[in-house]
């Protein structure tokens, strides 16, 4: 035993633990990735045609094949508010993007309501075309909440005005409170509410307690979730962010003139 | 010893949580609702035994010096796969346990084990102690996360049982359940009612107090 405290031995062993848990663990993410990907991407994927409203089935096959059928991927250039070609939806990675000083523009304080310190250059959006031209827009949105950036979709009417569907696919404030933002009677809310006034500014937003109906502002306001006040809040900015100059609102008022 | 002994014994005369005070972080944070501590109990019962059967593999190779960084080694590689694989398999939950599961890491079972237990002992009942501690650690979270899901939103995995106030029932949940501190009141009411039942695991105060004295006597 005496012999197993030399150094010869002492770095043999050090050495041979090392190779053997390394092999393991390259083994496991490097055989798991496909998986792991295919995952990530049907989650995103099922969390856009949730705050559409088109999910009916969730199994693998249904969520592929209704987002391939319905669901048209564009890119936006926030800043000019136009569809641009400058990057592939494909391969960009929005979030990455929004890290990458340049790719994306830094926020000052007064700006920043959602508290995400960069906003990127380029969207992502997703349209969803019947008949009659638009019918549904996604949009991807994300702000800071009690403990966690909440990262989810929002989804617009043909009006660009009226809310579809609202709904966080990651997040990490704590369940059975903040975590409430993915009760469903809470998302249901979201539907049918109104963003803009009529002056054009945002007036979406969470209240503290509950909406009274006989309020002239009952359309643009969604009930707070109880015991989670900075929640409530930090997804109130998300919206007024998002749908706001610094977000996707030059991008909708040309879209509704039909020059995006 | 014996096998029912290593495999029982701790899950309530022995229990990593109540009785070894082992454990406690994961125990507050991932017990809010079932379905995730079922995963979490799986994920760490699996790492329990299996670091007790590496590290009581090498153990007559480890040098003393660096043992602690031979279990820690073994223990995180352990730790990585269940992420990855959880990642791969049950991806909703994963979202859910987050950092914890990476934090089963420094989880003080699996360490307290490795160090107490797989240094001293073949791999076998190495492993079996492993499953047995996973199993006690698993016991109290089951029964943590049944009663703050039940009693903090009404439901159990999910399935609403207690039917809300909010949604037209008579059932108010009680937000303080859902926080981690509720948990350390549960625990501490678990090891109340074990020690009631198991007496011998009551400890020896370490002091008693000693009657009044006297004030001192004034010096001349």
């Amino acid at each position: 035993m005496a012999s197993n405290d030399s150094i010869k031995k002492t770095i043999t062993v050090t050495l041979l633990l090392c190779i053997v848990c390394s092999v393991v663990v390259s083994t496991a993410a490097v055989l798991l990735r496909p998986v792991q990907e295919v995952n990530k991407s049907l989650d995103f994927k099922r969390n856009i045609l949730a705050a559409a409203g088109l999910l009916e089935k969730s199994d693998k096959a249904s969520i592929e094949s209704l987002f391939e059928e319905r669901v048209t991927t564009q890119v936006v250039d926030l800043a000019s508010g136009k569809f641009t070609d400058a990057v592939d939806p494909a391969n960009y990675d929005q979030r990455k993007a929004s890290k990458d000083p340049a790719r994306s523009i830094d926020l000052s304080p007064d700006e920043d309501i959602a508290k995400i310190s960069r906003r990127e250059e380029y969207a992502v959006v997703y349209l969803i075309e019947g008949d009659s031209g638009l019918e549904t827009l996604v949009l991807p949105v994300r702000g800071y909440g009690l403990w966690s950036t909440l990262y989810g979709f929002l989804a617009l009417e043909s009006d660009l005005n009226t809310v579809k569907g609202f709904g966080f696919y990651e997040h990490g404030e704590t369940p059975g409170l903040g975590g409430e933002v993915d009760n469903p009677s809470w998302k249901a809310q979201w539907e049918g509410k109104e963003v803009y006034d009529n002056d054009g500014e945002v007036e979406l937003t969470v209240v503290k307690g509950k909406v009274d109906p006989q309020s002239q502002n009952a359309d643009h306001q969604v009930d707070g979730l109880s015991g989670a006040t900075l929640t409530s809040r930090g997804v109130a900015n998300l919206v007024h962010f998002w749908l706001g100059e610094d977000g996707y609102k030059p991008f909708l008022t040309n879209l509704k003139n039909g020059e995006a | 010893m014996k096998v029912k002994e290593l495999l029982f014994a701790p899950i309530f005369s022995n229990n990593p949580i109540a009785l070894q005070i082992l454990g406690i972080c994961s125990a507050l944070a991932v017990t809010s609702s079932l379905a995730v501590t079922v995963v979490m109990c799986i994920a760490l019962t699996s790492v329990v035994a299996f670091s007790n059967l590496f590290v009581s593999l090498v153990r007559n190779h480890a040098p003393g010096s660096i043992r602690i960084i031979i279990q820690m080694t073994i223990i995180a590689s352990l730790v990585i796969v269940v992420d990855q694989v959880l990642k791969a398999y049950a991806f909703e939950i994963s979202k859910q346990l987050s950092v914890f599961v990476g934090l089963i890491i420094t989880n003080c079972i699996v360490m307290g084990r490795a160090e107490a237990f797989a240094m001293k002992n073949p791999p076998l009942p190495s492993f079996l102690d492993g499953v047995g501690n996973g199993l006690g650690y698993s016991a109290m979270l089951l029964g943590l996360a049944f009663i703050r899901e039940l009693f903090g939103t009404g439901s159990l995995f999910g399935t609403q049982v207690l039917p809300l106030a909010t949604e037209g029932g008579w059932y108010i949940p009680n937000g303080l359940l859902l926080l981690p501190p509720s948990a350390f009141f549960l625990i501490g009411l678990f090891i109340w009612a074990i020690r009631v039942w198991k007496k011998d695991q009551i400890e020896q105060p370490d002091y008693k107090i000693a009657p009044n004295t006297k004030p001192l006597a004034k010096e001349a």
